[in-house]
């Protein structure tokens, strides 16, 4: 089948062109899941643009995406397919004055009409390439993970009414994780894992520039030097890539130029979202910026 | 194919195969590299394996980088077991790629960079930086630092080792001994000050007075706090480099070989790891919580709501297609945990405190006592501050533990705890006690155990010691033992996780 990445460098260039800057940890392991055709099992806090590369990935390979969101609970008939029991009994009700027999009325009411696809059924019947993103898998139970092992290694669903049905192809697959509990070790056998972690300094400034695109490059150092600092702060929940972004934007509206210790206090709910974390910033930050050991004022 | 990109690649550095590796071919490479991973404790399964060596294929080694990140990708699976990982690709792939600098001759020839002289231990010293004083390294060091040219920073970092670390081949030292060593003649610690200063006299001149400037040298300092780090590491790397070209691979990975975080012992954990084991605590936490919650709630799926069913049947004409259950109330157990904080197994106690009022969403309640011969309630600590490691914190300081002398006494502090807490003790409550028994001699009141196991739902004893040390010297684990539902051994993160979990549960 066609490769969809020519090389990890590829992976760089065209995901940046859907304003995504990949590292080479994340490309290198989008291409290697390319060639190997396993599916990518993407972990990190929440917010640093998991679910994006799933998105931008669809994007420069000109696939649709296909999304199942998990949640506690989620089952087979929501994931893979359900019989479409109210139209079924409809159908059987409908019948009734024709009296035809049982044979037909079976064969019927368990045939393509009465079949609703979901997500995962969806994806290995689809035509056209896709990228298939399971997110927050680590969401559902450790039963309903089981449900996911027959697509993930082979992409296919065995269906009792219909037999098994097989995909056409190999779509790139990713399945977020916030970690909130260890996966089982076969899932996690069967797939590539990938840790996305905060970017350095100099990416995260890309990233804003990239994003807001309107913003001057001094703010966007400051504003990555700001981030920076309140995540080496022990804080609840560090600000995320988006919550930069947002903090961003929200500068650039109030027409702020530069951020000084004014600025941040008055936006620091932005990128914080807890009381005790902000508190904590703006006492490192806002009410005593003076730092290091007999630093000499710069005075000219 | 990749074999010939490989040998391409190997040929063009002039490899020095290490011994222990023999052939050069890839594979051979990476079998002894999964064995290593394997022995340090990671699960590689098979498949992994397989995908490792296909994985390999697709990138050439010469992009050093992505060449890790796609090993990892294909053989680590969880982010707590990264840094183990990192550690033996070092000494693995250290003398394959990214020498001194990125385009590296190691061994080669020395005479070609000026500054890299003598790289490979077995030279010591040599190359054409010998002409060059020590305050000139120095001065150089800075301005690479100040411009972050990682190039020559790199270099320079070479330089240095071949200076100040006096490696000698076949000396039986660590690595850390050499980079102490060289940190030490770097006077790194003040090298982060030197640069701040150096900064704010280029930037003086601009004469930039404006109230920003603290906050700004805020962000400089960090910014040349990642730098020194960067070369920290660098140094780091060009010492594990040298040394692994000196005793071979093997040797080195067994010697740099370090438990997981959660195979750490309380009981000797250096202050490194102990702050491994403050990272690690977390996230464990929050995943244990988050399962028990949810198996909790399965489990108890309470009676037919027969309402709800048949009020759900209309829209199936009657028929109760979907039966409804009624969601039952979840009984939580009472949790009392009364740890022995002296100096021996102080750690083994904070970490199990953090542990249980990490998931105390679990428990309906959740106390804590911790004693010496002394003992006192410290659930206030936990209920007034917000945060675990402050209250722990305050545990350690101003609980009032001491009665006689400061040294563990057992028997006085279980009969205090029962004096004052027998009837507060009901069949809900689980009891855990911390300590390793080590009762310096002191009457054992083993009877008050059986007191309390009378009244309690359980009561369990955690020894942080390895089971072959019980009941040696001073230690009478098994006389308070008996009148325990269990007594576990300890050690580390994952006994701890594994007791916890089966305490919620039972």
């Amino acid at each position: 089948m066609a490769e969809r990445f020519s090389s990890v460098d590829d992976v760089v260039t065209r995901l940046r062109s859907a304003d995504y800057l990949a590292d080479t940890g994340i490309a290198g392991v989008v291409y290697l899941a390319d060639r190997l055709e396993k599916p990518v099992l993407v972990e990190g806090p929440a917010g640093v643009g998991k679910t994006e590369l799933a998105k931008a990935i669809a994007e420069v390979t000109g696939s649709r995406l296909i999304r199942l969101q998990c949640y506690e609970g989620l089952d087979e008939s929501k994931a893979l397919y359900e019989w479409n029991y109210k139209k079924q009994l409809l159908r059987i009700q409908a019948d009734r004055e024709h009296e035809s027999d049982w044979e037909t009325v079976e064969a019927d009411i368990f045939a393509e009409p009465f079949l609703l696809t979901r997500p995962l059924l969806e994806a290995i019947r689809a035509e056209e390439p896709i990228v298939l993103l399971i997110d927050e898998v680590d969401r559902v139970e450790v039963e309903t993970e089981a449900l996911l092992l027959e697509v993930l290694s082979d992409f296919q669903v065995s269906i009792p009414e219909l037999g098994t049905i097989v995909g056409r192809q190999r779509p790139i697959v990713l399945l977020t994780s916030n970690n909130t509990r260890e996966l089982s070790e076969a899932l996690k056998r069967r797939c590539l894992y990938l840790h996305i972690d905060y970017p350095e300094l100099e990416r995260e400034k890309e990233i804003v520039r990239v994003r807001v695109p309107e913003i001057d490059d001094a703010l966007a150092e400051q504003i990555a030097q700001v981030v920076r600092s309140i995540r080496a702060l022990d804080v609840k929940k560090a600000p995320s890539i988006s919550e930069t972004i947002d903090w961003a934007r929200t500068l650039l509206y109030l027409g702020h130029d530069s951020v000084d210790s004014k600025v941040i206090d008055e936006t620091l709910h932005v990128l914080l979202k807890y009381q005790t974390d902000i508190a904590k910033a703006r006492k490192e930050l806002v009410d005593t910026p003076k730092v290091g050991t007999g630093l000499p004022a710069s005075r000219g | 194919m990749h074999f010939a990109k490989l040998s391409h690649a190997m040929s063009r550095n002039e490899l020095e195969i290490p011994s222990g590796v023999g052939g050069g071919v890839m594979l051979d490479v990476l079998q002894g590299f999964v064995h290593e991973l394997r022995a340090a404790g990671l699960p590689v399964s098979m498949t992994e394996n397989l995908d490792a060596m296909r994985g390999v294929e697709q990138i050439p080694l010469t992009e050093r980088d992505a060449f890790r990140e796609v090993l990892a990708a294909t053989l680590v699976k969880s982010f707590r077991h990264r840094r183990a990982f990192d550690t033996v690709f070092d000494v693995y792939f250290s003398l394959y790629t990214g020498g001194v600098d990125g385009e590296g001759e190691p061994g080669g020839e020395p005479g070609d960079q000026d500054e890299a002289g003598g790289i490979p231990g077995q030279q010591g010293s040599g190359g054409s930086g010998e002409g060059m004083s020590n305050e000139a390294l120095a001065e150089m060091l800075m301005a690479a630092l100040m411009n972050m040219d990682q190039d020559q920073l790199r270099q320079l970092a070479a330089m240095a080792v071949t200076r100040f670390a006096g490696m000698e081949p076949g000396r039986p030292v660590g690595g850390t001994y050499y980079l102490y060593r060289t940190l030490r003649q770097l006077d790194y610690d003040a090298l982060a000050g030197r640069l701040m200063e150096r900064a704010a006299q280029q930037a003086g001149g601009e004469g930039e007075g404006d109230p920003e400037t603290d906050l700004q040298a805020r962000f400089a300092r960090e910014e040349y706090e990642r730098r020194l780090r960067e070369l920290r590491d660098m140094i780091e790397a060009e010492i594990r480099r040298r040394l692994v070209a000196d005793r071979g691979v093997e040797a080195m990975a067994r010697t740099l070989r370090k438990p997981l975080p959660e195979d750490i012992d309380f009981m000797h954990a250096s202050r490194e790891e102990m702050q491994q084991l403050q990272r690690a605590i977390e996230p464990l936490t929050r995943a244990l919580a988050a399962r028990l919650a949810q198996r909790r709630k399965r489990k108890n799926r309470g009676h037919l709501d027969f309402r709800s069913t048949v009020r759900h049947s209309l829209s199936y004409g009657g028929v109760p297609a979907e039966p409804k259950f009624k969601s039952p109330r979840p009984s939580k157990p009472e949790i009392m945990v009364v740890a022995d904080i002296s100096g021996s197994v102080a750690s083994f106690a904070r970490f199990t405190l953090q542990f249980v009022y990490a998931i105390a969403g679990q428990f309906s309640k959740v106390r804590s006592w911790v004693f010496i011969d002394g003992i006192d309630e410290v659930t206030r600590f936990f209920q007034e501050s917000d945060e675990l490691t402050e209250a722990v914190q305050r545990v350690n300081t101003e609980a009032d533990v001491v009665w006689v002398d400061g040294h563990s006494d057992y028997g006085h502090a279980f009969e205090v705890f029962r004096d004052r807490h027998l009837a507060e003790i009901t069949p809900k409550t689980s009891i855990i006690l911390l300590g390793d028994a080590r009762n310096n001699y002191h009457a054992a009141s083993a009877w008050v155990l059986k007191d309390l196991r009378q009244r309690a739902r359980r009561l369990y004893w955690l020894n942080p010691e390895p089971r072959g040390y019980w009941d040696t010297g001073d230690s009478i684990v098994s006389e308070y033992g008996v009148h325990c539902d269990g007594v576990y051994e300890c050690r580390n993160l994952r006994q701890l996780q594994r007791f916890v979990a089966a305490v919620v549960e039972a």
